[in-house]
């Protein structure tokens, strides 16, 4: 129930975040958010915690989760920051 | 201790909120990426925090993807942006679906390999959002790989259909639905094998939901497959319990259904159409016999029009990015503005390949924003501007989508370039474009096509104006 909570009032959040948006941005705020969707790297690393240490399965696959993550996070951060880099306004033209 | 972490996650929910808020604006946008990283440096930093990590590995792995990732970054041309998104995006989703994964496998069992097919300790709602988190991850991991493929000519951009497809589609949905009922199952053994079939079967789905869908309406394929990766995060937050990873996957789903709402109405399509329809066979309207003639026009011609221009819009669209003409254009802009001229950007949403690629091919070759204009805008302002220029565009300067109520496209909001008093059409041939519907445009009265690889065409007027 509590999660339910916390799934609704984001979602209205995210809504209310985004609905205006010059479409200008559109390709950045995308690979931006598609950075954020890295989170899943915290969970990836929680992982490493609680997995049975002497599983070799286990621990492989939680490698490689963390490893596609900050793919994902650090990829994602830098295209975007890339891409804004290059947005320019006329008064700030140099 | 966990207090402190906990209190470090709402903080950089804090941040990402912001940051995303940020980014709605174009002079706090780079502003805003920066906060939302730091929101994430912040999370990892405090997790790390946590007892008992098998810090050995997270070094490794966390050292590998940061290799890769960076790399990817720099390497990326912004040619190749739309499918670097896709590929990210889907590395994201392949995350979620391991970490889900391995909640199974840990509440499943302690030790040896072969013991994740013994004991079973699952809950039911474990069970429902592994499942879900699998199956978004998986769809989101293959297709994304699949609009990668697509997105850089590696597959083809045409709608692959196979037959039998709908009927495969829906009963991958049906059993897919139905898995969490393997709860009522005892034997951990047929559960754990149920699990992986479940795996295999939402990556193939990814495959077969998205290859169907043809090029062209791969912004909105992007944008889904966006906020997908934001719901496999969620619900893999969910499993794990973890509320940064429920709370951010959520906003980054959301945000990512309405930027896929904004494509579908650029489209005057439903989500469901893009998806399920493929292109539709185009009904061959009768009675096209009428004689149709197109005026081409030499580039020396054309160029004296665009001298005497006071204003001038360009059209880009895909071809532009094929071309890789946005520097020249930046070239000849620049050269109409001293001649005089005013230089407006015509740019529809789904003009390329991704939600606002023109843009950031534009913003490459230092074009200001101010001098975008959004599909509104540029319809006013088309009615009094000398000439417009279509690059590479078709579809969204396809007139039968306003005038024909029998076309395949009627009823998506056009740029009515045929207002603009003279129509410039850089076109490699009289060819139809991507959706293969013809464009009454053409063979309008003020409309001049000038054939050639656009870059070049461009190019010669660029010459021809630093002659004078």
């Amino acid at each position: 129930m509590e999660v339910l909570f916390i799934v609704v009032l984001a979602i209205f959040l995210g809504f209310e975040l985004i609905n205006k948006v010059p479409s200008t941005l559109h390709t950045p705020l995308m690979s931006g958010s598609n950075a954020i969707s890295g989170i899943t790297l915290i969970g990836a690393l929680e992982l490493l915690e609680r997995s049975s240490k002497d599983n070799i399965f286990v621990i492989i696959l939680a490698v490689l989760a963390v490893i596609f993550a900050s793919i994902n996070v650090f990829g994602g951060y830098i295209v975007t920051d890339k891409m804004l880099k290059m947005f320019k306004s006329k008064k700030g033209d140099k | 201790m966990e207090k402190i972490i906990n209190f470090a996650y709402i903080i950089s929910s804090i941040m990402f909120i912001f940051g995303i808020k940020f980014m709605s604006k174009p002079d706090t946008a780079r502003k805003g990426n920066l906060i939302s990283s730091t929101g994430m440096l912040t999370a990892v930093i405090f997790t790390l925090l946590n007892k008992g990590l098998a810090y050995e590995y997270i070094i490794i792995g966390l050292l590998i993807g940061a290799a890769i990732g960076v790399y990817f970054a720099r390497t990326v041309k912004m040619t190749g942006m739309p499918e670097m998104v896709a590929l990210l995006n889907g590395f994201g989703g392949l995350s979620s679906l391991l970490v889900a994964f391995v909640v199974y496998i840990n509440e499943n069992s302690r030790g040896e390999i072969l013991e994740i097919f013994q004991s079973t300790s699952i809950d039911f709602i474990t069970l429902l959002t592994v499942i879900s988190a699998i199956f978004i991850g998986g769809v989101t991991f293959t297709g994304s790989m699949v609009a990668w493929g697509k997105l850089s000519t590696k597959l083809s951009g045409k709608p692959m259909v196979f037959p039998f497809q709908k009927e495969f589609n829906l009963l991958v949905i049906v059993v897919v639905v139905i898995s969490p009922l393997m709860y009522y199952i005892d034997d951990p053994g047929i559960k754990m094998l149920l699990i992986i079939a479940l795996i295999l079967i939402s990556l193939i789905f990814g495959i077969t939901s998205v290859i169907p869908i043809g090029g062209a309406d791969m912004p909105v394929v992007i944008s889904l497959l966006n906020s997908y990766s934001g719901l496999a995060a969620s619900t893999a937050g969910i499993a794990i319990k973890n509320n940064l990873l429920i709370v951010t996957g959520v906003l980054v789903g959301a945000s990512g259904i309405i930027l896929t709402n904004i494509m579908c109405k650029a489209m005057n399509r439903s989500l469901a159409n893009v998806l399920f329809s493929g292109m539709k066979k185009s009904k061959k309207v009768t009675g096209e016999t009428e004689k149709k003639e197109h005026t081409a026009l030499t580039t020396e011609d054309a160029f004296y029009v665009l001298e005497a221009a006071k204003s001038v819009m360009i059209v880009p669209g895909y071809g532009m990015a094929v071309a890789q003409a946005q520097h020249t254009v930046k070239e000849l802009t620049d050269l109409l503005e001293k001649n005089d001229c005013e230089v407006y950007f015509g740019i529809h949403p789904v003009a390329g390949r991704m939600p606002g690629h023109m843009n950031v091919l534009l913003a490459e070759a230092s074009i200001p924003y101010e001098q975008l204009k959004e599909l509104e805008d540029s319809n006013n302002l088309l009615a009094s501007t000398d000439v417009a220029i279509v690059i590479g565009a078709n579809d969204v300067v396809n007139t039968s989508a306003r005038d024909d109520e029998n076309s395949e496209i009627y009823g998506m909001p056009i740029l009515e370039v045929d207002k603009a008093k003279t129509v410039f059409v850089l076109k490699r041939s009289m060819n139809t474009g991507y959706a293969g519907i013809d464009n009454p445009l053409f063979y309008l009265e003020n409309s001049r096509m000038i054939f050639g690889d656009a870059k070049e065409t461009i190019q010669s007027f660029v010459s021809a104006f630093k002659e004078i």
